[in-house]
């Protein structure tokens, strides 16, 4: 475990990465470090805490648009506007429980950098989508910045873009400028129980192909819906399959009622209402029937987008091989999918299954000796790959910052 | 013109025959065009200011030929314009006199439509509007609406990262691009996304929407379609002033409400229409806003009850609420015709685009006034009041010397203007060469060259659209130089653990 430099704001930052160059060395750069187990395992000789760098500087919910030190608590930021009647549309997922840590903790730096978001992409985006602007340092010790502090900008490069899903390995976000949106007044579940993965999919195909407008589509198998008391009592031993619908109640009641016609063809359906609704979609958002209290931080659990109509055959690719817990979000497009423990964590499987559906697999939960072992980021082409490396160098190019945490060698 | 772009380098253009050669020899037939004449459509885009006819036209019809085209260029140092309809109101798509004007208008296919996906695949030359007419039999719709729809295309909506009157909504193109084939500057051909959500690494994707041409040639783009909304009512509201207008938009976001769109036009923009028009529109108020709902019925007229009773509220001199889609588009006829409308009233204008926070509206509308009487140039405002994307409409006669200079000067002004109480530049039509000089008032020249050197990741020669963008251009070796004092850094005196 290397020492911990707790830096106080944006001048201690770039004290800390010329440091390092001068030296030769690499920094892990964390927030609360809720998120520190994914990835490779990178060698570092000092790790860059921004914990401290905490606070909101502006809030106006009107322009809809929020700034933050990168430190600050997501908690925080998700209070703040809840009191607003506002939210964060990406619906960042909590990490923390599923790598064995604790639940509510991260940061809004850290939310950006890896770039999270929930069961609502599949309407309003992730966190890339709502990332205005930044101040950042780079890998060669210099605060830059990018974008801005409004909702439409095309001025320079879009690098919000390019720091989301980049874990801290291009530059270290000290200030961060995000997007705000109105929350929604209700919100109801439509369900259709029993039903297998395939024909899951067809359902909530139909959904998304309704005017319903549907922001949130999942499908619990059996044994994964039984895995949380929430699921349990509502899916009472079948398989789950879930469509959210959020807006202003004459709305989401006309559309319970279209969603609820469009889907008998498919099975018994039925609705819930606001609370247990909510209690259930936090429940996929953080993949809930995986947490590490319930199946081991030594289990592998992989995130793979594909598709969205390939869920269901990848899942079958990946399940011939050996026993697989999957659970379904975005319509089919996104799995979370449970391995039992081996050498590369079901990596070679996992591998095939995606390059024949098309997508992209993140090794999210692994001993560490695994994750030094497989790829845990989608292994890019050589040309692809070639131009990463390329990026990276152009923000870091001593390779200062999580050097190795993505792939080996970036 | 005040424009300056980098200087021709004669040995490029002491090769010209060779190149054409070499270049015909990968496009064959009408794909080459070195004819003054034949190049002559190709000297400017939609910013008619500035003119230059290109070295050489090429109008590749596929993904081999692209990748051919630019490897060639790169090795043999030859600069490269990609272009789409050339639509650009920022001069991005203006030739360079010793490039290569790369047109993507064949590439006019969709090559795939997938409704279990929800994705179309579209070759870049195809329309905007032709993306949505190919879905629209099974009600769907391709959300980014530029107002140049009809004829710009979706290769230069992801160059430039296109917005729209619906994008507080429904996103800007790169909210609505999932994956694309891209050809680097050397011919390298690259996968980036495709119908799955999110990047697998970095997310190049994201950068290369709104890249203006500097990053790499797009061959290929998968977009997502959306079904269409059950049914949209818009509301038509003057107010008497536009601090009433710019209150009343402030607390339809605050209930809650995001308007599918929502356009404001000050008062020379609101009669400039209504000549033109006959929308009906009042012409005894300062400021007009049309707010449109979209959804299914049960929302909409809830929600239009809720607007209306916030607009009134705010003091509202006039409100009408559409009851039939030809009131609704009615409505929307003339916000649709302002660019035209202006046009009618004077020989040119020039349409500017900055975004300012919204509540700056009243501040920055009466300093364009003073600006107005200062420069003798009248203008003219249309406001995506949403996201706070203003479009000044300045008026002037490029026959009356001067004017066109004073015009730039104006424009500028407006410019600063927007970056001084917290905006940007640009909202939707990009730096190009327009705003290129302006840079520096929002960047500083450590920000300017961290995007510099992204470029050279892309692009080591700097030979893709140079020019555009960037006040000064660097070489790569140069913007890569490290000065780390090795060992003379002593350790940081922060807190440690």
């Amino acid at each position: 475990m290397s020492d911990v430099l707790k830096s106080r704001d944006a001048k201690d930052v770039e004290a800390a990465v010329q440091w390092a160059l001068a030296g030769g060395r690499a920094l892990e750069v964390v927030g609360h470090g809720s998120k520190r187990a994914v990835g490779r395992p990178s060698q570092t000789d000092l790790t860059l805490d921004l914990s401290g760098l905490s606070g909101v500087t502006l809030y106006e919910p009107e322009e809809l648009v929020l700034s933050a030190r990168a430190g600050t608590p997501i908690a925080e930021i998700e209070a703040l506007v809840a009191a607003k009647n506002q939210q964060l549309a990406f619906e960042p997922m909590d990490y923390g429980p599923l790598l064995g840590g604790l639940a509510n903790r991260g940061t809004l730096g850290g939310v950006l950098a890896t770039n999270i978001s929930g069961p609502r992409r599949i309407k309003a985006g992730a966190a890339r989508d709502h990332f205005l602007g930044f101040v950042a340092v780079s890998g060669r010790g210099e605060s830059f910045k990018s974008g801005g502090r409004v909702v439409k900008n095309v001025t320079g490069y879009d690098l919000c873009k390019l720091m989301a899903g980049s874990w801290g390995t291009l530059a270290v976000l000290t200030d961060v400028t995000i997007k705000t949106l109105p929350r929604p007044e209700t919100e109801a579940t439509v369900v259709v129980l029993g039903l297998d993965d395939a024909a899951a999919m067809r359902a909530m195909a139909a959904a998304m192909r309704s005017s319903c407008e549907v922001s949130g589509a999942a499908h619990l198998p059996a044994g994964v819906a039984a895995a949380t008391p929430l699921g349990q009592a509502v899916a009472t031993g079948r398989a789950l399959t879930m469509l959210r619908l959020e807006g202003v109640a004459p709305s989401v009641a006309h559309r319970k009622a279209g969603l609820l016609a469009a889907l008998q063809p498919f099975g018994e359906a039925g609705a819930i209402d606001d609370t247990v609704s909510r209690g259930l979609w936090r429940a996929v958002r953080d993949a809930a029937p995986f947490t590490a209290s319930r199946s081991g931080v030594e289990e592998p659990l992989w995130r793979i987008s594909t598709a969205p109509a390939n869920g269901a055959e990848l899942a079958r690719l990946i399940a011939r091989a050996g026993e697989a817990q999957v659970m379904y979000d975005w319509a089919g497009g996104l799995l979370w999918v449970a391995l039992t423990p081996s050498n590369d964590a079901g990596a070679a499987v996992v591998r095939r299954a995606v390059a024949a559906s098309g997508g992209h697999a993140t090794l999210v939960r692994a001993p560490a000796s695994v994750r030094a072992a497989v790829a845990v980021f989608e292994p890019p082409d050589a040309a692809l790959g070639a131009l990463s490396k390329r990026v990276k160098d152009s923000f870091d190019p001593k390779g200062v910052l999580n050097p190795g945490r993505m792939w080996a060698g970036v | 013109m005040s424009l300056v772009m980098p200087e021709p380098d004669r040995s490029v253009l002491a090769r010209r025959q060779a190149i054409v050669a070499a270049l015909s020899a990968i496009v064959p037939g009408e794909g080459v065009i070195a004819a003054e004449r034949a190049m002559r459509p190709y000297e400017s885009d939609g910013l008619t200011a500035y003119r230059q006819l290109p070295m050489v036209v090429v109008l590749p019809e596929t993904t081999d030929q692209v990748s051919r085209v630019l490897r060639y260029c790169h090795e043999h140092g030859v600069k490269v314009v990609p272009r789409g309809a050339g639509t650009s109101l920022s001069g991005g798509a203006l030739p360079l006199a010793d490039g290569v004007l790369l047109g993507m208008a064949k590439f006019n296919r969709i090559r795939e439509i997938d409704f279990d996906n929800r994705v179309v695949v579209a070759e870049p030359g195809v329309t905007n509007l032709a993306v949505t007419d190919a879905v629209a039999n099974a009600g769907f719709y391709y959300a980014p609406d530029p107002s140049s729809q009809i004829a710009c295309t979706i290769g230069g909506n992801v160059a430039e990262n296109s917005g729209g009157v619906h994008c507080l909504k429904y996103g800007m193109t790169s909210n609505n691009v999932l994956g694309c084939e891209l050809v680097l500057m050397t011919g390298e051909v690259i996968r980036l996304g495709g119908k799955h959500l999110d990047a697998g690494g970095y997310d190049l994707l994201g950068v290369i929407n709104g890249s203006e041409g500097l990053l790499g040639v797009v061959t290929e783009i998968t977009v997502r379609i959306l079904k269409k909304p059950e049914c949209a009512r818009a509301l038509l509201v003057g107010f008497p002033s536009s601090e009433a207008a710019g209150e009343c938009v402030s607390r339809i976001i605050g209930a809650g409400i995001i308007p599918g769109g929502m356009e404001m036009m000050d008062r020379p923009a609101i009669h400039a229409v209504e000549e033109f028009v006959h929308a009906g529109y009042p012409l005894d108020v300062e400021a007009l806003l049309i707010v449109e709902l979209d959804g299914p019925q049960a929302e909409v007229d809830h929600l239009i009850a809720r607007v209306d009773a916030i607009a009134r509220d705010c003091g509202a001199a006039t409100c009408r609420v559409s009851h039939s889609e030809e009131e609704r588009l009615l409505f929307w006829a003339g916000r649709k015709a302002a660019f035209p409308a202006v046009g009618r009233i004077s020989p040119d204008y020039y349409c500017m685009d900055g975004t300012i926070p919204r509540a700056r509206l009243p501040q920055v509308l009466a300093r364009m006034r003073e600006l107005s009487e200062k420069y003798q140039l009248r203008v003219a405002n249309v406001f995506h009041a949403g996201d706070g994307n203003l479009h000044p409409l300045i008026l002037y006669d490029a026959n009356k010397p001067g004017e066109l200079e004073r015009t730039e000067a104006f424009g500028a002004e407006i410019l600063k203007l927007c970056v001084a109480v917290g905006g940007v530049l640009t909202g939707e039509h990009g730096v190009g060469v327009e705003k290129r000089d302006l840079m520096p008032t929002m960047f500083s020249e450590v920000d300017l060259n961290q995007q510099q050197r992204l470029k050279c990741a892309f692009d080591d020669k700097g030979l893709l659209n140079p020019g555009k963008v960037f006040p000064k251009l660097h070489r790569c070796a140069e913007l890569g130089r490290m000065h780390v004092h090795a060992g003379r850094v002593a350790f940081p005196d922060i807190p440690r653990f």
